[in-house]
């Protein structure tokens, strides 16, 4: 049984926007049957605003809730802007999505991709490129792009996030091959900004104020402990510790251990996890 | 909490009752080992050869047949390294495209990880699921080692003709291992008649508790041992005896041995009406497997355009427990290797649904479920991109 958060599961048994606008503006229409999943985006446009959002998807639950949460997102907002959504986006709307299930949000944000090109009547980028896994149709253009975007490193992830090297396994090898190019350029380019991810400081706050409520808290209740988000300076994260957890001799073991690897693992590999006393 | 419909038996099943209350002694009082000298040991010994004995009935088999194991997995590997063991120099081994992965992986590991010292020949299947004879007598070759092919396949119920395949291998000297994880306790297995030379049993497929197998091993057949410890099992298998789980599993093939015939008439008759009103009543829905060479609990169905795991969470909401062949349920990308293998085409295979009934099931519950699957199904049609421009 997949972990699904409870914005997933409450996507996918009552989803939002199904259907289809008649005489979109803008359709983006991307999957297909072999692949196990499909999505058909429709928007109403008018003066460049997106007013309405439909879908109509053929997949599992996190194909479904991820569609559901797309249309949501981009309903009223300027094209540009809603242009700018990534798949981590949708993913984070949803309080995350396990990672096997990642590409569900990669197929919203190609689908609005596609919706979005349609409208403004240009070619679409990711269509380019040379199909690197014939299992499922995926292109060296995409793989490169869900490697940048999402930070992969193993060819797992890339599976996970584009569902290239899924079947088969023959493309392994060139996706390893991509993941080093990407990765290689990326690192001389990333050091000075510090951390792989771009990330305003409300984002970061917001993300980790996520996975503290989510999964961190949840945890120490059950030994009657708490935790309190302080502060958070760059990579420095400054925690509270309540309860139970304030008196504890192995809060710092607690910290370290648990807290800082949650949130490293979830939002920025680069946090550290300090208590403020 | 909602009541649960459990119709996930070929997972697993519900412990019997009966099996439970045998168990519960050698969890507390009748703690002794098997092994020991003190009669405390030995009485608990005798416990273990009349569980012994017990499975060795239900499978027409002798007592010392019998070697227990700790699942299905580990006598299906126990049965296929140990004929390899002692045929060094034969290097092929033929078993089926719709294994169960305990069979299928080991089989394609051996042949990538030994660097293709090993040839292995996946026969096909038709696309009711059935092998077929002429393919399988021309696989066979002086260079077989064994022929491993399952009872009945855990996907769709279809039954393999065993006896027959059984007796074309031994014609040939070639060492004979069947998959009966399916099989057993749900149709009749009597290996006197029956050359078989392995025969892999597990006991959670048969209402008693996960963690115990069985390996039958023919008297005469050669035998090197996978888990090489003690002397326990007659040196077949080290290490001390699963006490509990044995004395339940004994149980519990007692029980399936004194009901097999009316509980099959039973469960046949709900998986019967189920399938037919689902069958009926949504269209586009299609059986996969052979409809008669069947087990009789189990019953494999296609709703065409949807998802599988979509399907299985909207009945898991009504508490409705079964399985699915679909891409995304498996953690994998692709569909069933089995529905694969029988050339299910993607609009059928990603939207399977089995359900495996037992002899805990109830008519209310099959009616339940013949109620709630259309509106499922529809709803997500509604939503299904292709469900509308199916006719284009």
């Amino acid at each position: 049984m997949w972990e699904y958060t409870d914005k997933v599961k409450e996507h996918f048994m009552n989803p939002l926007n199904v259907g289809e606008i008649e005489n979109a503006e803008g359709t983006g229409d991307v999957g297909s049957l072999a692949c196990g999943d499909a999505l058909k985006l429709t928007l109403k446009i008018v003066d460049d605003i997106i007013v309405d959002a439909q879908f109509k998807t053929f997949g599992c639950a996190s194909a479904i809730a991820s569609s559901s949460a797309l249309t949501e997102m981009v309903k009223g907002l300027p094209v540009d802007e809603a242009a700018k959504i990534t798949n981590e986006d949708i993913a984070q709307f949803l309080g995350g999505l396990p990672k096997e299930k990642m590409h569900c949000s990669v197929m919203g944000r190609e689908a609005l991709e596609a919706a979005i090109a349609n409208y403004k009547g240009v070619p679409l980028r990711v269509a380019e490129g040379d199909v690197v896994c014939e299992c499922f149709g995926v292109t060296d253009l995409e793989v490169k792009r869900a490697i940048q975007e999402s930070n992969l490193h193993t060819v797992e992830e890339v599976t996970n996030f584009t569902k290239a090297g899924g079947g088969c396994g023959k493309c392994h090898d060139r996706l390893q091959e991509l993941i080093d190019e990407v990765q290689k350029d990326s690192t001389a380019k990333i050091i000075p900004m510090k951390g792989p991810k771009r990330m305003t400081t409300l984002q970061k706050i917001k993300m980790i104020e996520e996975v503290l409520e989510r999964e961190i808290r949840p945890v120490l209740k059950k030994d009657g402990g708490d935790i309190e988000l302080v502060d958070v300076d760059g990579d420095y994260v400054l925690v509270s510790l309540r309860g139970a957890c304030g008196s504890c001799a192995k809060s710092q073991t607690t910290l370290k251990e648990y807290v800082e690897k949650k949130l490293r693992e979830q939002v920025i590999d680069t946090l550290i996890v300090e208590e403020d006393k | 909490m909602t009541n649960i419909i459990y119709m996930d038996n070929n997972a697993t099943t519900r412990v019997a009752p009966e099996v439970v209350d045998v168990m519960m002694p050698y969890f507390s009082e009748q703690y002794g080992n098997p092994s020991s000298m003190h009669n405390f040991g030995g009485k608990v010994m005798s416990a273990v050869s009349e569980a012994r004995d017990k499975i060795a009935a239900l499978l027409g088999a002798d007592a010392d047949e019998i070697v227990f194991t700790s699942c299905g997995t580990e006598s299906d590997s126990t049965a296929l390294l140990s004929a390899l063991k002692s045929n060094p120099d034969k290097r092929h081994i033929v078993t089926t495209r719709v294994e169960h992965p305990a069979i299928k992986n080991l089989a394609e590991n051996l042949r990538s990880l030994t660097g293709h010292k090993y040839r292995v020949t996946q026969l096909s299947v038709a696309s009711d699921g059935t092998l077929d004879l002429d393919e399988y007598e021309k696989a066979l070759d002086d260079e077989t080692a064994i022929v491993s092919i399952m009872w009945a396949n855990n996907e769709t119920g279809v039954i393999f003709p065993i006896e027959k395949m059984c007796k074309m291998a031994k014609d040939r000297d070639i060492l004979f291992h069947t998959d009966a994880v399916q099989a057993v306790g749900k149709i009749p297995i009597n290996l006197k008649e029956i050359p078989i030379d392995f025969l892999s049993l597990s006991g959670h497929k048969l209402h008693a508790p996960k963690g115990i197998g069985v390996l039958y091993v023919r008297r005469g057949t050669p035998f090197a041992p996978f888990m090489i410890g003690g002397h326990q099992e007659h040196g077949r298998r080290g290490g001390t005896e699963n006490v509990a789980s044995i004395v339940g599993l004994g149980k519990a093939c007692e029980l399936a041995a004194a009901h097999m015939a009316e509980e099959n008439d039973q469960v046949r008759k709900l998986r019967d009406k189920l399938e037919k009103n689902l069958l009926e009543s949504v269209p586009n829905a299609i059986l996969n497997g052979h409809k008669n060479d069947r087990l009789p609990n189990t019953s494999n169905i296609s709703f065409e355009y949807v998802e599988g795991e979509s399907i299985l969470l909207h009945m898991d909401a009504f508490g409705i427990c079964a399985s699915s062949g679909s891409a995304c349920t498996s953690g994998s990308l692709e569909p069933s290797h089995v529905l694969r293998a029988m050339g299910v085409p993607f609009t059928a295979a990603h939207g399977s649904i089995r359900f495996s009934l037992s002899i805990y099931n109830t008519e209310e519950e099959v009616d339940f479920v013949i109620e709630k699957i259309p509106a499922i199904i529809e709803n997500l049609r509604a939503m299904s991109p292709f469900w509308q421009d199916r006719e284009k």
